[in-house]
């Protein structure tokens, strides 16, 4: 059983720098998790695929997952407690110290160059999920039938403004008939 | 006596706000599927139109500092106004609250998965959603973009950021502390040249965006 105290400030770690939301730190998440081997090779993908079918945010629900598979519930308590701290502390400190935190010059100029980073994460987890999570080779039926799913959510959400649950449980239907 | 009584009173009402608070959230909690951006119309509506518990004004504020702070937009609106309403006891009820609906369900799912996860077809729908999430991240990537990227600087800190992440092992966390290094120094020195800078894409621009689509799983 991995120790749930360990769980616990590892989450806290994540949720510190959860910046711009979720999908910042599904890497980070990624690695710690096999880093502390709290899942078997190749479950991660799959607990967030089961994350994006529940509301709320995709990283506290992957928490979950996460701590509930390692841990059974008294896991999941703990690295949901873990990711969600950090956010509680830092909104009373702010809220505390001054609304107008986020005016300073200094707060400003960091986020000025944090945002772009953040951006730089984001677009590194898409990447690193469509094509570099697969061992094998690069271009595998997998790969394909999964950029083909992933081209026909994007343009049903983009173009055809379809609400992500529908698209969602769309593409686990195209999922069953793909592979 | 009579004081005792309207110290109990003022327990009682105490206990009752965070209770309706706990409550306001907790129904908040899933209404909106994936929180983020989307979360912050529907807080409006029911904590300011309907409750009165934070000014129209204040909005604003809520906005920049909840999407600022590390966390999801909906689970940092929910401390924040928590605190300004009941101070900290508050902001843990409103938090418990909002994210109390989202653990449960994922439990029950984990429950599910754990039962089913060795089906063939649940696999297969699983490696099908994989695919719908990627989506999701790509569109989140995109619309943090047309925010975060209005200048030759931060376009060139994002090109940095992601091809160290893709070609090295050096730390997320270390390339975050380069990025906020990365924004003062270029702020200082474009007012040391006399420029004004600007760290914020201009608001006009950025409502226009907020409201054009929903942001979902944020």
């Amino acid at each position: 059983m991995a120790s749930l105290f360990e769980m616990f400030i590892v989450f806290i770690k994540i949720g510190v720098v959860s910046f711009g939301g979720g999908y910042s730190v599904l890497s980070l998440m990624e690695k710690e998790t096999s880093a502390h081997s709290w899942l078997a090779d190749g479950k991660f993908q799959e607990l967030v695929s089961v994350a994006g079918t529940a509301p709320g945010p995709i990283a506290t629900n992957a928490a979950t997952l996460i701590g509930y598979e390692a841990n059974g519930l008294s896991g999941a308590i703990a690295a949901t407690l873990g990711i969600v701290l950090p956010s509680l502390l830092i909104i009373i400190l702010v809220a505390a110290i001054s609304f107008r935190l986020f005016d300073n010059k200094i707060v400003k100029s960091s986020l000025y160059g944090l945002r772009p980073v953040i951006t730089g994460v984001i677009a590194y987890s898409a990447i690193h999920f469509g094509f570099l999570s697969h061992q094998s080779s690069l271009l595998t039926w997998q790969t394909v039938a999964t950029l083909i799913i992933s081209a026909g959510a994007l343009l049903a959400v983009i173009k055809y403004k379809l609400h992500p649950i529908m698209v969602i449980l769309a593409s686990g239907v195209a999922g069953i008939v793909l592979f | 006596m009579v004081v005792r009584l309207g110290g109990n009173t003022m327990v009682n009402e105490k206990m009752l706000m965070l209770v309706r608070m706990f409550l306001v959230f907790l129904r908040i909690g899933p209404s909106t599927f994936g929180g983020g951006y989307a979360m912050i119309p529907v807080i409006e509506k029911e904590i300011v139109t309907k409750r009165g518990w934070l000014p129209q004004s204040e909005m604003g504020n809520l906005v920049t500092i909840a999407g600022s702070a590390p966390g999801g937009v909906g689970i940092n609106a929910a401390a924040f106004i928590g605190y300004r309403v009941g101070g900290i006891p508050g902001a843990v009820a409103a938090v418990v609250g909002i994210t109390m609906p989202t653990f449960i369900i994922v439990c029950v799912l984990s429950l599910f998965y754990s039962v089913f996860e060795h089906q063939v077809k649940v696999a297969a729908a699983l490696k099908g959603i994989h695919g719908a999430v990627i989506a999701l991240i790509i569109l989140a990537a995109y619309r943090m973009a047309k925010t975060a990227l209005f200048d030759w600087t931060t376009k060139a800190v994002f090109a940095a950021a992601l091809l160290l992440l893709l070609f090295t092992s050096v730390d997320q966390i270390i390339v975050m502390l380069g990025g906020i290094g990365i924004g003062i120094v270029a702020v200082v020195a474009k007012e040391r040249r006399g420029h004004k800078a600007k760290t914020e894409k201009s608001e006009e621009t950025k409502d226009a965006l907020g409201l054009s689509y929903p942001e979902y799983y944020i």
